[in-house]
Formats: C-alpha cells, sequence, structure tokens
C-alpha cells in the first residue's frame, strides 16, 4: 500500500531522515519505535506533505506522493492523527467532525458525511455524549478519540498516529490501543509512531525500529519485543541488572 | 503446501522492497556493531548511508571463512554474548573452527526456515521425523530439530550411526521421514536390505539430505531403495545452518528463503556477478539475523540459479544442488574437510615426511578416507610395533582434528608421485 525507499527528509539543513526503506501492506499495523528525536514524527509528518522530502521514493497505492500537497495526501486515502491531538479546542465536536470530513465535502459527497459522523459515534459513544460540547473542554482521552474520528471522516485507506498514547493515563492508553486494534480488525491499515513502544508492539503486526534517522530493524512485531536491544532501549527492561543475579 | 505462503510466494517486487529495508538496517547493525565491519567499510570509503538500491551490494567487500577465523571465536558477533542463546561452530582450514552465534530471536527464524524447506520437501505435523545428523557443534541436528519441531512433527533426536538401531527405531517407531546426509541415506537402504528386511515393515514416506554433495543418479537409488521421495536442502553454519534453501517436491532445484538472504553468484576469478542462469560461486548475505550477521560471504560452492518459475507456486528463486567447491574442502560423511588439516597434524608428528596423499573412496555408501605419508626409512629397518605404534599416534590425532575416522599407510620415502608445481595431495575417486 505505502512504500517508501530512500527518503530523507528533515528541516532546513538539518537532515533527520538519512535513507528510510519501509513500507505498510493493506491490513497491517506497522510501528515505528525509537527514542525521542530518531526521527518518528518527521517520518510521518514528510508523508503527510507537511515537510518536503528532500530525495527519495513514496508511493501510495502505486501513486508518487513526493511532490503532492498535504490536502492531495488526504483525499488520496491517506490521514494523520496528529501529535498531541491537535483539535480545534473552541469548536464542538461535530464541527471537528465535519472539519476532517472536508474531502468528502469537496467530493460532493454530502450525504456520506452524516453516516460517517455516525459511525463514528459508533465507534466513540463519549464523543456523541459530547456532540456540542466544545473540543478544549474534552479529556485528553476523549481528544484523542475526536483526532482519530476526525481523521476517520475522510474515508482514509491508511490511518497515521503519531503518538496516541502521549500525555494520556495508563487506562485511558489501554482503551485507545485497543481502538487502534479495532480499527485493523475492521479492515483499516495503520501506521503508528510510538514511543510506548510495548503497547504498541502488542497490538502491531511489523516493526521498524529507527534511530538516529536511520532504520535499524525490520521485524514481525512478536520478535521485536523479544529482541533484547529493544528491551533495554524502548522496554524499560534492564537486561544488565537482570543478568548479574 | 506451504509453511508461509505469504513470504514464500510474495510478489518479486514486494521482496526486493522487503529486502532492501532489512538490508539497510542489516548495514547499518553490522557498521555500528561490529568493529571488523565498520573497519572494513571505512578502508573502502563505504558510507551505510549511501546504500540505495540493491544493486549497491556490488560495492560491499566479500567475507571470507578466513576473515571468520581472523575473529575466533567472537570477533564477528553483533550482540554482546549475554544475548546469545546458542553457540555452533564448523571446521575451519588450520585447525581453528569458525563460530557462530544465534540469539533467541535468531532460533526462532532459523527454526521456522528449516520448518518452511521441511514443508517444501514434503513433511507436515502428522509426520514422525528421524533425525540422523550429529547432534554437536555441526548446525545440522540441532538445526533441522528445532525446524521438526516449529512444523509439529515427532521428532527423533537419534543422531548419527549406529545403523542397526537407527533401523530398529525406524521400524519400530515407524518413521515416516528420514534427515541425513544422501550418503548416510543409502548406507541406511543396503543395510536395510541386508539384514533382509521387508521394505513394506517400515512407513518412511520422505527424505530430506544435505550436508554434503550428491547426484540425481543417487537421488534415484536412494528414492527406488527407500521407496520416499527424496529431496535436497542447503545450508551452512556460517550463514545459518540448514534452512538457506531447500527443494519443494517438484525436486528441481532448491528455493532460496530470500526474504532473509541475498543471494549472489559470482565469477570466483574476476568476482563480478555471472549472467543469469550461468554457474557460479554462490554468495550470501545475511538479511535477518541478530547475533551473526555476515554481509556477502563466499560460501565457495558453485552452483547457477533457475530463472524459470517453479510449478509449484512458490515465487522464491531457485538454484541447482551445489556441482562442487571452489576451494580444496572435501565433505567426507557430511562433514568438512580440509587438506591442511591433515597437513599440519602430519607436520607435528616426528618420523614424517612432508610427502602425502589423501585417497577418498566410497565403499558402497560411505566415504572413506586414507592418508598415504611418507616416512623416514630408519623406521621402515625398525621393528613392526614402532610402526604401527607410529600409525595409531598418527589415527588418533587426525580423529581429533577431523573428527571423522581415516586410515593411515605408511609409505616409503619418494613413493609418493612428484609433480611439478603444485602437488596433488588429494586423489578423490568418489563416483557421486
Amino acid at each position: 500500500m505505502l512504500r517508501i525507499r530512500n527518503l530523507e527528509s528533515g528541516y532546513g539543513s538539518l537532515k533527520v531522515l538519512r535513507h528510510i526503506s519501509i513500507h505498510v501492506s493493506a491490513g497491517e499495523i506497522v510501528a515505528i519505535i525509537g527514542a525521542n528525536g530518531a526521527g518518528k514524527t518527521t517520518l510521518l509528518k514528510t508523508i503527510a506533505g507537511l515537510i518536503r522530502p528532500l530525495s527519495g521514493e513514496m508511493l501510495f497505492e502505486k501513486n508518487d506522493m513526493m511532490r503532492l500537497s498535504p490536502e492531495n495526501i488526504v483525499s488520496s486515502g491517506c490521514s494523520l492523527v496528529p501529535e498531541g491531538r491537535q483539535v480545534f479546542a473552541p469548536m464542538t465536536v461535530k464541527e471537528n467532525l465535519l472539519l476532517g470530513a472536508c474531502v468528502q465535502f469537496k467530493r460532493n459527497r454530502k450525504d456520506e458525511i452524516a453516516e460517517d459522523i455516525e459511525k463514528v459515534f459508533g465507534m466513540f459513544p463519549r464523543l456523541k455524549e459530547r456532540e456540542a460540547q466544545l473540543a478544549g473542554t474534552l479529556s485528553g482521552g476523549e481528544q484523542q478519540m475526536l483526532a482519530i474520528g476526525r481523521a476517520l471522516m475522510a474515508r482514509p485507506k491508511l490511518i497515521m498516529m503519531d503518538e496516541p498514547s502521549m500525555g494520556l493515563a495508563p487506562l485511558i492508553v489501554k482503551d485507545i490501543f485497543a481502538i487502534i486494534k479495532k480499527l485493523r480488525d475492521e479492515g483499516n491499515t495503520v501506521l503508528l509512531v510510538e514511543q510506548n513502544a510495548k503497547a504498541a508492539l502488542a497490538i502491531a503486526d511489523r516493526g521498524y525500529v529507527i534511530e538516529t534517522g536511520r532504520i535499524v530493524l525490520e521485524e514481525t512485531a512478536e520478535e521485536l519485543l523479544s529482541n533484547r536491544d529493544v528491551q533495554r532501549a524502548y522496554l524499560g527492561r534492564d537486561v544488565d541488572a537482570e543478568t548479574k543475579i | 503446501m506451504y509453511w508461509e505462503p505469504e513470504r514464500e510466494c510474495m510478489d518479486r517486487e514486494e521482496l526486493r522492497q522487503l529486502q532492501l529495508e532489512q538490508l539497510q538496517a542489516t548495514l547499518s547493525r553490522v557498521y555500528l556493531n561490529v568493529p571488523f565491519y565498520r573497519r572494513k567499510f571505512d578502508e573502502l570509503g563505504i558510507d551505510p548511508d549511501e546504500f540505495r538500491s540493491l544493486d549497491d551490494i556490488r560495492r560491499l567487500p566479500f567475507t571470507t571463512k578466513n576473515d571468520l577465523r581472523d575473529n575466533y571465536p567472537y570477533g564477528l558477533f553483533a550482540v554482546p554474548l549475554r544475548e546469545v542463546v546458542r553457540i555452533h561452530a564448523s571446521s575451519g582450514t588450520t585447525g581453528m573452527s569458525t563460530v557462530v552465534g544465534y540469539t533467541k530471536n535468531d532460533i526462532k527464524t532459523w527454526s521456522n526456515l528449516v520448518a518452511r524447506v521441511l514443508t517444501a520437501g514434503g513433511v507436515t505435523k502428522d509426520d514422525v521425523i528421524q533425525i540422523a545428523f550429529g547432534y554437536s557443534l555441526f548446525t545440522g541436528g540441532f538445526g533441522l530439530h528445532y525446524g521438526a519441531e516449529r512444523l509439529g512433527a515427532s521428532v527423533i533426536p537419534i543422531s548419527s550411526g549406529n545403523t542397526a538401531r537407527q533401523i530398529k527405531i525406524m521400524q519400530d517407531f515407524k518413521t515416516t521421514a528420514l534427515v541425513c546426509t544422501p550418503s548416510y541415506a543409502l548406507l541406511i537402504a543396503d543395510t536395510i536390505q541386508e539384514m533382509g528386511i521387508n521394505m513394506n515393515s517400515l512407513s518412511l514416506r520422505y527424505g530430506l539430505f544435505g550436508a554434503e554433495p550428491w547426484s540425481e543418479k543417487m537421488r534415484k537409488e536412494i528414492q527406488d531403495k527407500l521407496r520416499i521421495i527424496a529431496t535436497d536442502n542447503y545450508g551452512l553454519s556460517e550463514v545459518m545452518g540448514p534452512g538457506v534453501a531447500g527443494e519443494c517436491t517438484e525436486r528441481n532445484g532448491l528455493h532460496m528463503n530470500e526474504d532473509h538472504f541475498i543471494f549472489e553468484i559470482i565469477n570466483p576469478e574476476t568476482l563480478e556477478p555471472v549472467a543469469p542462469g550461468e554457474v557460479g560461486e554462490l554468495v550470501i548475505t545475511t538479511l535477518t539475523k541478530e547475533a551473526f550477521p555476515v554481509i556477502r560471504f563466499r560460501t565457495r560452492d558453485l552452483t547457477r540459479f533457475i530463472p524459470e518459475p517453479c510449478p509449484c507456486g512458490r515465487k522464491t528463486m531457485r538454484m541447482q544442488r551445489v556441482m562442487g567447491r571452489t576451494d580444496d574442502m572435501l565433505i567426507i560423511r557430511g562433514v568438512n574437510v580440509f587438506p591442511t588439516q591433515i597437513e599440519n597434524v602430519l607436520m607435528s608428528i616426528e618420523g614424517t615426511e612432508p610427502h602425502y596423499q589423501i585417497v577418498v573412496d566410497r565403499k558402497g555408501a560411505l566415504d572413506e578416507v586414507t592418508v598415504m605419508v611418507e616416512v623416514s626409512e630408519s623406521i621402515f629397518f625398525d621393528e613392526m610395533k614402532k610402526q604401527a605404534q607410529l600409525v595409531d599416534a598418527i589415527k588418533k590425532r587426525l580423529a581429533s582434528e577431523l573428527s571423522i575416522s581415516v586410515n593411515v599407510k605408511l609409505v616409503e620415502k619418494k613413493t609418493i608421485e612428484r609433480t611439478e608445481g603444485k602437488a596433488k595431495r588429494v586423489i578423490d575417486n568418489r563416483k557421486i
């Protein structure tokens, strides 16, 4: 579905991504894990068109997306749930969702929009209850649900999520990851960027480990979970201390 | 039947993408974690970041068995030893073996690939599989064992040797699949005939053979005598062990596990890739190994790619059964033997001259090695007892060095034919 080869990207003269090659096949959850500053968010922002890549290849369903604008990337079926939710605080829940539907609106599929809102409300009953509430007054977990719902309104083929667990209570994190898994089970494809490697790998099919702008590992999620380097660096397991005993 | 259809029948373009991703990750890791590779890359001015297409692999340096030996024992490991859960070794040219390690994940991957090869060879979880490879530092026994368990078959870890017992167990335990070297399979077949056992009393259906070169003629003989489907499989410890490639029941070339290795075939003289379908030396790069990745390992095995698609539906490229070696390594009953190993032993024993010859024969199904060595004249005038002692001493030393038994024959000075230029050390009379 998504195929990236030798992608280089960054900010101004600062090259963050060295040469990233990854792929996402239809129906999988692919997790990208790595430390702060490794380039995870830069990668998602580059795919979403928010940062212009320096070089490389990006194909989405065989279409070149290197030069597409963010809105064209969304309408080609690739939506981003941004880091820190970024819901429109002074607008209501419903208005936020409607903004996510601008692609459908442009396509003149207004009839489908109402249907999609009902679908999102079906998935997140909490949002339905707070339909007319201002987004800024929602809890963190609810805002995350709203951000996901907003992305779904564009009827994406690929949903990219940037740190969906960020700043959420552990119990809420569990809910959010259950939702992501459910999205996949319903046939969606998810590219997930997370610092919470354990939670991400628990639901992912495959994963990449990114270090200083380079992919250093590509394996099934199960293999990554049992990789000791990954355990030490990202799963908070003190392997060294254990072996001393 | 496929073990992992999504990988074995993968679209070629998708496979190339996966290979590129994994190769880039592997290069980043070896550059970071293995000083040997970092030094080599730096010397040649190779920046792993500049690696952009699979064709760039040609710019990378080769790794040889000598490199492995020079870094004995753990120098090429890419992870600390505490993450290694298994260590294997294979014989080297000067008595120093080459050591390889596996992480937990490596063992998982290895088992999976062996399960794939077993499945391709017709074996399923309902089979009773008798593994008559040695369980030792040699990767054959444990490699097949873990793979067969992963598959879910019932595994009989009988190890090698004691043919009569092998046959008894084969009868009593109703073995359906046999794993060993092809020459040992023939010996088993011949012994069954000699013992007057009715083939109908056996349940054998499949045989998976490897670890030494064999021929179509041998395959036919094994299949006729044991009434099985006999497939060839390929692997080497430096790269992983068994599970690198294996035949499907079409029995026309070995499917290479390209989602875990990159295979190249080069001209051993020019080191350039040969044209598709031409014979050359197989070179392998690992893509998923954690503990012991190798970059462009020169296997010294001669083979060729079979570019035509296989009727079995797998899309992985096939290689022809190994046709020979580019060095002087001999494979005796599945064990790698280098003439230099024998030479080193002879040199260290007093009373021997530096002239020797290694004669390899095949008696029935088994390889037999006779080392002819010239000794100083004084010994021949001495009593027989001294001669016998010397023969015994050489035999023992060779057996411990080579881990196989060989015959030793003392000959008078100047009886071994002298040639101009390179001495003819090995006479291989085997007709495989």
